[in-house]
């Protein structure tokens, strides 16, 4: 099949026209580029849309309280619902099988100090599940335990960014931080992809807390993940279920919105794949389209010569030529054509892609690219459209006839 | 070597056709110099295509060197063509973007000759017409006698039993046409077949039989004494 004489003819033929090559060149490397830097973008929304979610597990639910907005059962309206310890072994009981991580949060601020630098932060009190809810990463030390729980113990883990701003240059591990006027032992410091404010938080034993704030045994939210092995609807049903035995639960009516508030994150993931899906089809319909305009552009040049051509065509027919080598001489020389021009494009709108991506970040689009896969993919997809480009023309130049191209005219 | 019996051809013109060969009987032998003469419009260019298998005709019998020429497939007549037979032309029809060497190896690179020795062999036939220096130099770059010896170098390449020269020295000036002309006289001297198409007299009476055609029928066909071109050199 390789015929190295072919080959050196094609690229004779491509060497000794090159303004022609050039330009029919230029339309396909340029439909590549736009097509490079549009999937590029896109790319580049998707991670945005992508990190905006990777602070919390996707297959996160969260239980609130609040107030009851309507009387049920002989109680009045304005009742304010609070959830105590009984209440989260209820759900990890009642649900155990479904569930993954569970735990249960109360919110403090907490004023928070280490010699002479102070500062006001976000304290969540915790049980070790929360680690996995909220993607915490442990950068030095550990995170609460169970053992910590029982025995309420005075450690706190904190974010990066409490060691950065109260311990300054110095370790924090091992030291005490003074948080309203009680000494707990840093066991532990961690980092968030959540962004800074999610590095700014002091996580303590969820027992701590209510032993030292006020002694009882109340919290302010149940959060869990469900078992990622479930589905989109099922994740949607067990959600639905929770809100059910928590309102029966604390004799709340089903149309009240107010008083049990859960939160299932699989609602949101739904949405943001369905507008992943659709921006990606957006973004293959424009690319196709301007590879098909890129497909004809180059038809068209082939067209116009194989016309030019014509009496080459004509010649090389005359001496011998048979229709094929004819026709393999056209679309080699399409598809080379096509190929090296595409290539280029995909280069240059890797190199744009490279140079002005981290300026787009304004712009919520991060980290724009295009995948190795894409790279291999458009390889191929140019070598066809090289060869569908080709073939029209190709065919046509094998049709002409000697006598009709050696008129001496 | 050549026989043409009955040959038929007409081209379409717009609802009617028009009847360009009516007729023709045609006997060459091997080692014959015929001229093929007649105004525009007697189709003297239709039967050298046909001969040429460069088109087809409508009825009538051609047999080459004992070899029908009918219903061929474009494949085939492709392959027969390059076998066969050799062209010049009266616009030297040479590849504009390759050189002398590279031109001549044309019909032997559609044999599926080896590059090196298609080289090697396209050299020789160069060097035959004179034109060994100027192998490298584009079309371009050579006279109209240089490219048109250049071209009969190409038809002499693939060895081929019958040359076919239409209008070879319709291009050019006096001087070089009999330059031409002797070439060409030179190579039936060594046995090649050649069958020329000219409506010049002085060209055709350098050949050894004139044939010429009217309104698609042969008129006359003659031997002549054949007028040397080297004399006007």
């Amino acid at each position: 099949m390789f015929d190295l004489d072919l080959w050196r003819e094609i690229f004779q033929s491509i060497n000794m026209n090159r303004t022609r090559s050039l330009l029919s060149g230029f339309t396909v490397a340029f439909a590549i580029l736009l097509f490079t830097i549009l999937f590029g973008i896109a790319n580049g929304l998707q991670n945005t849309f992508a990190e905006a979610f990777v602070d919390d597990a996707s297959n996160s639910i969260f239980i609130n309280s609040g107030k009851t907005t309507k009387a049920h059962k002989g109680l009045q309206a304005g009742r304010r619902i609070k959830f105590k310890n009984e209440d989260f072994d209820y759900v990890k009981d009642e649900f155990g099988n479904k569930i993954e991580f569970i735990t249960a949060r109360i919110y403090r601020n907490a004023q928070a100090s280490f010699r002479n630098e102070q500062n006001t932060y976000d304290l969540r009190a915790v049980h070790p599940d929360h680690q996995f809810l909220e993607k915490t990463k442990i950068k030095e030390g550990r995170y609460i335990n169970q053992n910590d729980l029982n025995k309420k113990t005075k450690v706190v883990v904190i974010g990066r960014l409490v060691e950065e701003d109260l311990f300054l240059k110095t370790k924090a591990l091992g030291k005490y931080i003074n948080l309203s006027g009680i000494q707990y032992k840093v066991v532990g410091i961690f980092t968030d992809d959540g962004g800074d404010n999610e590095e700014r938080k002091i996580y303590m034993p969820i027992t701590t807390a209510q032993h030292l704030y006020g002694n009882n045994d109340y919290i302010d939210q149940i959060s869990l993940t469900y078992n990622p092995e479930m589905n989109y609807d099922q994740a949607l049903a067990f959600g639905n279920q929770i809100t059910k035995k928590m309102k029966d639960r604390f004799s709340v009516a089903r149309s009240d919105q107010r008083a049990i508030r859960v939160r299932n994150m699989a609602e949101g993931t739904k949405a943001v794949g369905q507008m992943t899906f659709g921006l990606s089809v957006i973004i293959l319909v424009i690319g196709f389209g301007t590879l098909i305009a890129g497909v004809v552009g180059i038809s068209n040049i082939m067209i116009f010569i194989v016309k030019e051509r014509t009496k080459e065509i004509g010649i090389r027919k005359a001496l011998g030529a048979s229709p094929r080598s004819i026709v393999s001489i056209i679309l080699i020389e399409s598809i080379i054509i096509t190929a090296i021009a595409g290539y280029f494009g995909l280069l240059i709108g890797m190199g744009v892609l490279e140079l002005v991506g981290p300026s787009l970040k304004t712009y919520f689009i991060k980290d724009p690219g295009v995948s190795n896969s894409l790279v291999i993919g458009a390889t191929i997809t140019l070598i066809l459209a090289g060869a569908i480009a080709g073939y029209l023309p190709a065919k046509k130049a094998s049709r002409i006839k000697p006598i009709v191209a050696l008129r001496n005219d | 070597m050549l026989k043409i019996n009955q040959l038929h051809k007409s081209y379409p013109i717009g609802d009617s056709s028009l009847h360009v060969l009516k007729g023709i009987d045609l006997k060459v032998e091997e080692g014959e110099m015929v001229a093929i003469m007649g105004s525009s419009g007697s189709g003297k260019s239709t039967l050298l295509n046909i001969i040429g298998m460069l088109d087809e005709a409508d009825s009538g019998d051609y047999i080459l060197d004992g070899l029908p020429i009918k219903d061929l497939t474009e494949k085939k007549a492709a392959v027969y063509r390059n076998k066969f037979l050799g062209f010049i032309f009266q616009s030297f029809n040479l590849i504009n973007y390759k050189n002398a060497l590279e031109n001549v190896a044309l019909p032997l690179y559609y044999q599926g000759m080896k590059r090196k020795e298609r080289q090697e062999k396209a050299l020789f036939h160069l060097e035959k017409v004179g034109l060994a220096d100027w192998a490298q130099h584009l079309p371009k770059e050579l006279s109209g006698g240089q490219n048109q010896r250049v071209a009969i170098a190409r038809a002499l390449a693939a060895n081929p039993k019958l040359l076919l020269a239409d209008e070879p020295t319709g291009a050019l000036d006096t001087k070089t046409s009999h330059e031409i002309m002797a070439f060409i006289q030179q190579l039936n001297d060594e046995g090649k077949t050649i069958l020329m198409v000219t409506h010049e007299e002085d060209i055709a009476s350098m050949c050894k039989r004139v044939v010429r055609l009217r309104d698609g029928v042969i008129m006359e066909d003659k031997k002549v004494e054949q007028v040397r071109a080297e004399q006007y050199v």
